[in-house]
């Protein structure tokens, strides 16, 4: 059995409070980088590239992060407006928007002040990465930094190491990560140091193995955690603190709490009837009530495709070899940033692939306004899953960010639909 | 004799049906929802009753649906109107697998098992377009009262395109043809065309697999019923009780329920 902690009591539900406690730390930390005057490194979650910033200690700067915790913290319209005022169209991502009212703010943020960009790193997992950081370029003029990752671009044609054109794009990927080595260097006055690498990537191994094993625990019956509110608290922790020894004791901690609540048999909810998976990025202007949407009728989601892209295709648990740290750094990222492209193009495949082991019920598919990157290709992605399996998928269109385009009695009527549909199914199946 | 009843509050009119225990309708009622939702679904039911001859008291459960489901204060439990839909449509035409409920401001495709189960189901976003909310403003530009719009639109020689399905330009580009000098029949037959392939995208979605029944407050238009048979090239099935589906299926999980017989799980267990 995994996980049998000396003193129990205290495990169940330590991962949300303490994740919690260090994503405040976190803004703190952050906020202090800002008062001083010191800038940060802007990144992104699908490809932070961490692992190198630590080596220079750059604090980090995550926008997509800054801007949902407006939503979350119901103050986004207030951004979203400020940027519509300066030109930004009601159509462009929401992220890019509120994080446009931050830098015009000053760093202002109900987070605490957030520094300015010294740095951008970004890779092409999203196209809006690319326009979003030449925002920041023509007001700070600071260095922008894109990593091309050659992802998947033919369905199930992945190459791995050995294939000829793996090592191609691997060579690709390394002779980039030495020009951002190159760009750290100049931007902190600090040489590369090799070993400290081999530490960050250490601590980074620790992470994405216990992320894997955390993920596969919600497995269990009844679920151990809401792949939609919990998973959202890990997310935060795998993305701030990825490389760092907090994170991995963190995540390690993590897979000692959802053991031990399988082995006891401890759910996420009061009575689970249906378990279901979650495809998108969260509804977080009504963040909490869109979770009890589901809740309330025994919904609970057990996995998200959001967990694997927004973490950076960590999920997959790739662990680095510390004998080739530059190589394996190389191949790790091609690999992690590629599934976290294909878990947003090419998620019905993973569904299909976890539709026994999870005892998925339902999928529930949100595409977002703000987002054509993820939205894009649902339609087909749902209709292809529909074909393969019989399982019923819910389609919810909403919002990350902007409320003006979250209607929650259209989305209620269609949840509640959707589990009348679940509810009759299964008692047909029980008469039958 | 037991008696069940039905009743769906609609974003523009409240329906009420009342079912005995054979699912034989004795009682129904149409009114306007109004700004009062709750005397709404009070006025609706009373008059069904009334039509019926049946008293209050021998009505031993009531579904609420529709958007003010909730509002139904008499209700014993609420379903949503996507499974009353496809629960009446099933009932009164047996061989449905599909379903377009065309509302005030919803358009719903539903795609349904041979119980009437919900398999799939689409509905247009937040906005109102391709709803009968369009047609509404498109009544008012032309000062035409809505139960006269279908008529007059099979009276078109040649359909002028309709290029918005929006309810808020409806009425602008509406006026501008009527300026162009486009006759009105011609220029209604294109708003149906318009609202028809709108929601021909939604069932497309869910997939139309025969037969197909039309439901809602629009499927009361010949218009629009002559307009979806062209474009889908089949009939769609519509009746009396069309406008009514929605009541008739909560009346029909009210009486699963009373006689605890089949799919009473939608009934019995109430959103929260």
């Amino acid at each position: 059995m995994d996980g049998a902690p000396s003193n129990p009591q205290p495990i169940v539900g330590r991962a949300n409070r303490d994740g919690a406690d260090l994503f405040r730390r976190w803004y703190q930390d952050l906020a202090r980088v800002a008062e001083s005057g010191a800038g940060a490194a802007y990144v992104f979650v699908m490809g932070s590239m961490a692992e190198v910033l630590r080596v220079f200690d750059l604090p980090m700067v995550f926008p997509e992060i800054n801007s949902l915790q407006t939503a979350v913290r119901r103050v986004a319209d207030q951004y979203l407006s400020q940027a519509e005022d300066e030109g930004y169209s009601p159509d462009i991502c929401g992220y890019v928007k509120a994080d446009v009212a931050v830098q015009l703010r000053g760093g202002e943020h109900p987070m605490g002040r957030i520094p300015r960009p010294s740095l951008a790193v970004l890779t092409n997992a999203c196209n809006t990465y690319i326009k979003w950081a030449e925002i920041w370029e023509r007001m700070y003029h600071v260095p922008v930094f894109v990593l091309d990752v050659p992802g998947t671009r033919a369905g199930g044609a992945q190459t791995w190491p050995g294939h000829p054109d793996f090592e191609t794009d691997r060579r690709y990927v390394a002779s980039q990560i030495q020009e951002l080595i190159a760009i750290c260097e100049q931007v902190t006055s600090r040489r590369f140091d090799i070993d400290r690498l081999r530490e960050v990537l250490g601590y980074a191994n620790q992470m994405s193995g216990s992320w894997r094993r955390a993920l596969e625990l919600n497995q269990s019956v009844p679920a151990v955690f809401s792949a939609l509110t919990d998973g959202t608290i890990y997310l935060g922790v795998s993305n701030a603190f990825r490389g760092t020894a907090e994170g991995s004791e963190y995540f390690a901690q993590l897979v000692e709490e959802m053991a031990y609540k399988a082995a006891h048999g401890i759910g996420t909810i009061q009575e689970e009837k249906h378990r279901l998976v979650f495809v998108g990025v969260p509804c977080y202007p009504i963040f909490r009530r869109f979770y009890e949407l589901f809740a309330e009728w025994g919904g609970v989601f057990v996995s998200s495709t959001y967990l694997w892209f927004a973490s950076g295709g960590t999920n997959l648990g790739f662990e680095y070899d510390l004998r080739q740290p530059l190589e394996s750094l190389a191949e790790g990222v091609l690999i992690s940033v590629r599934h976290a492209m294909d878990s947003m193009f090419y998620q019905d495949r993973m569904l299909d692939e976890m539709a026994e082991p999870f005892g998925v019920d339902g999928v529930v598919y949100h595409p977002i306004k703000s987002c054509r990157t993820v939205s894009t290709g649902l339609a087909d992605s749902r209709r292809a899953f529909m074909q393969a399996r019989d399982i019923p998928c819910l389609f919810i269109e909403s919002d990350m960010m902007d409320k003006r385009v979250v209607s929650e009695a259209q989305m209620k009527n269609r949840i509640d639909a959707f589990f009348e549909g679940l509810n009759a199914r299964k008692l047909q199946r029980a008469v039958a | 004799m037991a008696y069940a009843a039905g009743v769906d509050v609609g974003s523009t009119q409240t329906k009420a049906v009342i079912l005995d225990e054979g699912r034989k309708i004795v009682g129904r009622a149409l009114i306007d929802t109004g700004a009062n939702v709750v005397s709404a679904a009070e006025n609706a039911y009373v008059e069904a009753l009334r039509e019926s001859g049946v008293q209050e008291e021998e009505v031993e459960y009531v579904v609420g649906t529709g958007y003010g489901r909730y509002r139904v204060t008499f209700g014993d439990t609420q379903v949503t109107e996507i499974s009353c839909h496809g629960r009446g449509s099933v009932h009164m035409f047996p061989q449905t697998r599909t379903v377009l409920d065309m509302g005030g401001q919803d358009t719903k495709a539903i795609r349904v098992g041979a119980a009437g189960e919900i398999l799939d189901f689409c509905m247009n976003d937040k906005c109102a377009a391709g709803t009968g909310r369009f047609l509404g403003a498109a009544a008012t530009a032309l000062e035409i009262p809505i139960g006269e719009l279908g008529p007059t639109a099979l009276r078109a020689e040649k359909a002028v395109r309709i290029s918005t399905t929006c309810t808020v330009f409806a009425e602008s580009e509406v006026l501008s043809w009527l300026g162009k000098g486009k006759r009105t029949e011609d220029i209604l037959l294109g708003v149906h065309q318009s609202i028809a392939a709108r929601s021909i995208s939604l069932l497309r979605r869910v997939g139309v697999e025969q037969e197909l029944t039309f439901t809602g407050g629009v499927a009361r238009n010949v218009g629009m019923i002559h307009a979806l048979n062209r474009a889908l090239g089949l009939q769609v099935n519509v009746g009396d009780e069309s406008h009514f589906m929605g009541a008739i299926g909560a009346a029909l999980f009210a009486l699963d329920h009373l006689l605890g017989s089949r799919i009473p799980a939608s009934a019995r267990e109430t959103t929260a």
